[in-house]
């Protein structure tokens, strides 16, 4: 696999693997205006790992549903922070913090690459995440004194880079994530 | 033999699947109209990623073109070519016509949480800039909430991208 497909693939794996935790919250989280900010973070999450899958999926010679649903789960290249269920509000913050801090230094540095089409991707997906940053400063603001918030943050940083393996997490989050393309005859095209 | 005119006249009748009040044209989403031979060649970018009218837009723009009896290429555009400030001012004076507040234009630092905390959004249904953020999402990716202390109504403002 070209470097290019790889880098392509473990940031698209990181987007959507964090934008099906993040659709979690969906009518369960502290108040209705975090229903909607995370059920809209977790849309544009897996919109962006869709565009990247289809980059991806184009050097492969394959389809972006095939790379997002029919890969093992040990094939996955997502890091250990975005593959927990964190049921606990502070730690979804502190993850949504790292992950958006992570994602803005990884941007940069796609928008400034030779490669024209994932310079040109990297920029189109950055104009959304600036939004995504707004959201997560403006809880880093109201949290950042709270101890269990702070705690959380020390438990996950080291989590952000650690993609050699993965969690006993991400096995049944898989399991979820592919029931309904599982069930159905392979090439059924949706 | 089909003209651009006809393309653009044509592209300029399919309305956004979400806000049917603003045309695809409007939006500023079609960003080249190219003729070969029978062949109608369309460059088109999506406004958000998540975006799921993006497929709606993309069939409509194909049937449109195929009723001028020409065969069409709809090309997705995968850059950061589209911003708001591509929304065009007729489209514009339509969205806030029917309740939702325009983009304000692009920074070139992009959006700063102080200046959406800030009252210099304008109502929509009484001008106001009173306005206060109540939640930078909204009921789709490209729409925030705010409210209106004047006229006590809530509104969409669209977000600057």
């Amino acid at each position: 696999m070209s470097e290019r497909a790889q880098l392509l693939l473990e940031i698209a794996d990181d987007e959507l693997i964090l934008g099906w935790r993040d659709s979690e919250w969906t009518g369960i989280a502290p108040f209705l205006e975090e229903d909607v900010a995370f059920s809209s973070i977790a849309q544009n999450e897996i919109g962006h790992a869709r565009a990247l899958y289809e980059l991806a999926a184009r050097d492969l010679g394959t389809t972006a549903d095939a790379l997002a649903f029919d890969r093992k789960p040990e094939e996955y290249r997502c890091c250990e922070l975005v593959e927990l269920r964190l049921p606990e509000w502070e730690r979804t913050i502190a993850r949504h913090v790292l992950y958006e801090q992570a994602d803005a230094e990884r941007l940069e540095l796609l928008k400034a690459s030779d490669d024209a089409e994932v310079a040109g991707l990297a920029a189109k997906i950055d104009r959304e995440e600036a939004y995504h940053r707004l959201h997560a400063e403006m809880w880093h603001g109201r949290l950042k004194d709270e101890p269990r918030y702070v705690e959380a943050l020390e438990e996950l940083r080291p989590l952000v880079d650690r993609r050699d393996g993965h969690t006993p997490e991400l096995a049944p989050l898989w399991e979820e994530m592919t029931s309904v393309r599982r069930s159905q005859p392979a090439g059924t095209v949706w | 033999m089909v003209t651009e005119a006809q393309v653009w006249e044509a592209l300029a009748e399919v309305p956004d699947p979400e806000i049917p009040v603003i045309s695809i044209v409007d939006l500023g989403v079609v960003r080249d109209v190219r003729i070969e031979d029978e062949r109608v060649h369309v460059e088109f970018t999506p406004t958000f990623l998540g975006c799921p009218a993006l497929e709606v837009m993309r069939d409509q723009m194909a049937e449109r073109i195929a009723a001028l009896g020409a065969e069409p290429e709809v090309e997705v555009v995968l850059d950061d070519s589209w911003s708001t400030d591509r929304i065009t001012p007729e489209g514009r004076e339509k969205l806030r016509e029917s309740g939702f507040a325009p983009p304000t234009p692009r920074a070139p630092e992009g959006p700063q949480l102080v200046q959406l905390q800030s009252n210099g959004f304008r109502c929509p249904y009484c001008g106001s800039r009173d306005t206060a953020l109540e939640n930078i999402f909204g009921p789709t990716p490209c729409r925030s909430l705010r409210y209106c202390r004047d006229c006590r109504q809530p509104f969409e403002q669209f977000k600057t991208i």
